[in-house]
């Protein structure tokens, strides 16, 4: 796959060199909380990891052209980046992979990766595959009746695509043009099922005309191309032109989550292989390139970041567990709760 | 006040509410240029324009999920699946979406929205255009099922569902909607989600009931009063969740003897709970064993007339139910 990162450059995109190190710090950030997730894993600590590594580039490249504070998000549980995108921190994270009264998602309610914040416009989300998509048709159709500017974004895997809920929404969008972008982080397996088994097409991208919009196949482990088409398709939205679906290509370097054991359906020679096209180490090529980094900045960047992620670590770990006594709470509203029609 | 019937009860209070209030929207099958196939929403595409009243695609699942997207940011969306029979394909959206939003937010998110949808027999629907579903949705919390009888308890209860800040199911009984009329306030007014009504008093027992069975009871307790010299005491039910347990119990324990009608298949059905809850709280009260009568364990209702009577509880098999129960 031509690598887009070597065509254009970042300025004709209308990022600056720092806006570049953000992304880059956003995604090793994303790359570190996976090791020490599941170094906590092994630890005894955190009993469920959904990792993250490998999908940095496509996240942290489409979840850049939203704008905190004007779009709303629709990640899945794989999206660590997308979160940390949309302004989570690794403590946020942490609170919700050790199930913490404070977890900002769920106060430890939901498995951890389970993304939700009112605060941030990132909608709760369930486990069962797929069903955020018609609530992002369902937003996108109220920012579209409210004559507001925003855009909804929803991300979601290749195996998403099958589910009925990935249709009608899909469709429904595609009626009534409405402002959102679907992102499918094609990995190529849904937990074990390779793509071939999932669909009959070659991209999930081809599908986008059937509801009369455009697809776009990007290569997701090149940050930038996923910036460049994410962007665009995100002007579409706001200019009322209507939805866009982008296929980012991409791998899970990880199993499907920490209680998966991925060498029952995939080789260590086919993993290795993926790891050559790994984004975090294409983007710290381009930024060389660009002469804005070096071999030894990275080294320290990462281990400033770990430094950092390790005192949120603890802060998380020392934070109180929920009150048992709050079990019935929030089954219906409470005096004072959030009316979610008056946002 | 106006005489009206359970249709006209139903679309003038939903006319009212989108009228009061901008964020009220409409969506499902054939609501929009039909009008409803039941003629609910006759009019408010005109009077509200394209954009507020919806004809969606043919998609139960996503009329739900779309409906939830729109309570998420800033609407109150009024969803209608079409028949209670078609409504299965959404009940993921129901059950694992809209019930447990707030809950598995703590709180973080709400979902004022409502789902209405015609459901029950008695109307030549067979298997596919009968159905009971108050059950399967009455066992999730996080969701308010109601199942309102009576033109002014449909529209009353139809405001209080649009004004509730949590996802409403709300369940017309199609055998009711042209047969019941009654007096319906012409200015706005509510009846509460959550508590049932006494619609006959009597004092030799009490019959719990709700929908189209909830004017069985009544037309046989008529009876039982004429024919027979006792005096049943008749409770709609109209919220199955959250169920109004203390006016059932306070009811049962004035009569002695209980009855719960329903044409739901009889195990597992909302009267199996109401039944278990006076066993639980008004044991000692009662004078007899708690009576239940509900619809037969076969899957449903058949289209031929003979199969559909045979089905569901008739005035006739409730009567002789009642006596029976009174005479114990």
């Amino acid at each position: 796959m031509a690598t887009r990162l070597s065509e254009t450059s970042h300025e004709a995109l209308g990022l600056s060199g720092e806006d570049l190190l953000s992304m880059y710090r956003t995604m090793v950030t994303a790359r570190l909380c996976d090791e020490a997730a599941f170094r906590l894993n092994r630890q005894g600590k955190a009993p469920f990891v959904v990792p993250v590594s490998g999908h940095e580039g496509c996240q942290v490249g489409t979840a850049w052209a939203l704008e905190r504070g004007r779009d709303v998000w629709l990640p899945y549980y794989r999206d660590v980046a997308v979160v940390l995108a949309a302004g989570m921190t690794p403590k946020d994270i942490f609170l919700g992979l050790f199930a913490k009264a404070d977890d900002p998602s769920s106060g430890g309610r939901q498995m951890p990766s389970h993304w939700g914040s009112r605060r941030l416009s990132i909608i709760s989300h369930s486990s069962p595959i797929g069903t955020q998509l018609p609530h992002a048709a369902g937003i996108a159709y109220a920012v579209k009746l409210r004559r507001e500017d925003s855009v909804v974004a929803c991300w979601f895997g290749e195996g998403a695509t099958s589910e009925g809920d990935w249709h009608e929404a899909l469709n429904f969008a595609g009626i009534y043009k409405l402002p959102v972008v679907f992102v499918c982080e094609n990995n190529l397996y849904a937990i074990s099922v390779p793509q071939e088994k999932q669909m009959a097409v070659k991209n999930v991208a081809d599908r986008g005309g059937a509801y009369g919009f455009p697809g776009a196949v990007v290569d997701g482990n090149d940050v930038l191309a996923c910036y460049d088409v994410m962007k665009e398709a995100v002007a579409r939205a706001r200019a009322g032109e209507g939805p866009t679906l982008i296929e980012a290509k991409t791998y899970r370097f990880y199993p499907h989550t920490s209680d998966d054991d991925d060498r029952t359906y995939r080789t260590r020679e086919e993993v290795e292989e993926a790891k050559h096209g790994d984004p975090l180490i294409r983007f710290v090529g381009y930024l060389k390139e660009q002469g804005l980094i070096d071999d030894a900045r990275v080294e320290a960047l990462a281990a400033e970041i770990k430094e950092d992620i390790d005192r949120q670590i603890d802060e998380a770990w020392n934070a109180p567990d929920p009150d048992p006594a709050t079990l019935a709470r929030h089954v219906f509203a409470e005096p004072g709760d959030p009316e979610a029609s008056e946002e | 006040m106006s005489e009206k019937n359970v249709v006209a009860a139903i679309h003038d209070a939903l006319r009212d509410e989108m009228a009061a209030d901008e964020r009220v929207v409409v969506l499902g099958e054939d609501v929009g240029v039909r009008g409803g196939v039941f003629r609910i929403t006759q009019g408010l595409l005109e009077e509200f324009g394209e954009e507020r009243v919806i004809d969606a695609p043919l998609a139960e699942s996503s009329i739900v999920g779309v409906a939830i997207g729109m309570a998420l940011h800033g609407l109150v969306p009024v969803a209608e699946i079409e028949f209670a029979d078609f409504i299965h394909p959404a009940f993921d959206q129901i059950v694992s979406e809209a019930a447990r939003m707030r809950y598995r937010s703590n709180g973080d998110f709400g979902l004022p929205m409502v789902v209405r949808c015609p459901w029950g027999g008695g109307v030549h629907g067979a298997l596919y255009h009968s159905q009971s579903v108050e059950a399967f949705y009455g066992h999730v919390p996080g969701l308010k099922v109601l199942v309102p009888a009576t033109p002014y308890d449909a529209a009353g209860m139809l405001r209080s569902a649009i004004h509730d800040p949590d996802p409403v199911l709300f369940l017309e009984h199609k055998k009711t909607y042209r047969l019941i009329k009654g007096e319906v306030p012409d200015e706005p007014f509510t009846v509460p989600i959550g508590v049932a009504d006494v619609k006959r008093e009597g004092d030799d027992l009490t019959v719990v009931a709700y929908g189209l069975m909830l004017h069985q009871c009544l037309e046989a307790a008529e009876r039982l009063q004429e024919e027979q010299g006792l005096s049943a005491e008749v409770v709609d039910v109209r919220t199955i969740q959250p169920l109004d347990r203390e006016t059932i119990l306070a009811s049962v324990r004035k009569t002695g003897k209980a009855m719960v009608v329903y044409e739901d298949n009889r195990s597992y059905g909302a009267g199996a709970e109401i039944s278990a809850t006076i066993a639980e709280e008004a044991m000692f009260d009662l004078d007899a064993p708690v009576a239940r009568l509900g619809g037969p364990d076969v899957p449903a209702m058949g289209f031929a007339a003979s199969l559909e009577h045979a089905f569901i509880p008739d005035t006739d098999r409730i009567f002789d139910r009642m006596l029976e129960l009174a005479r114990f």
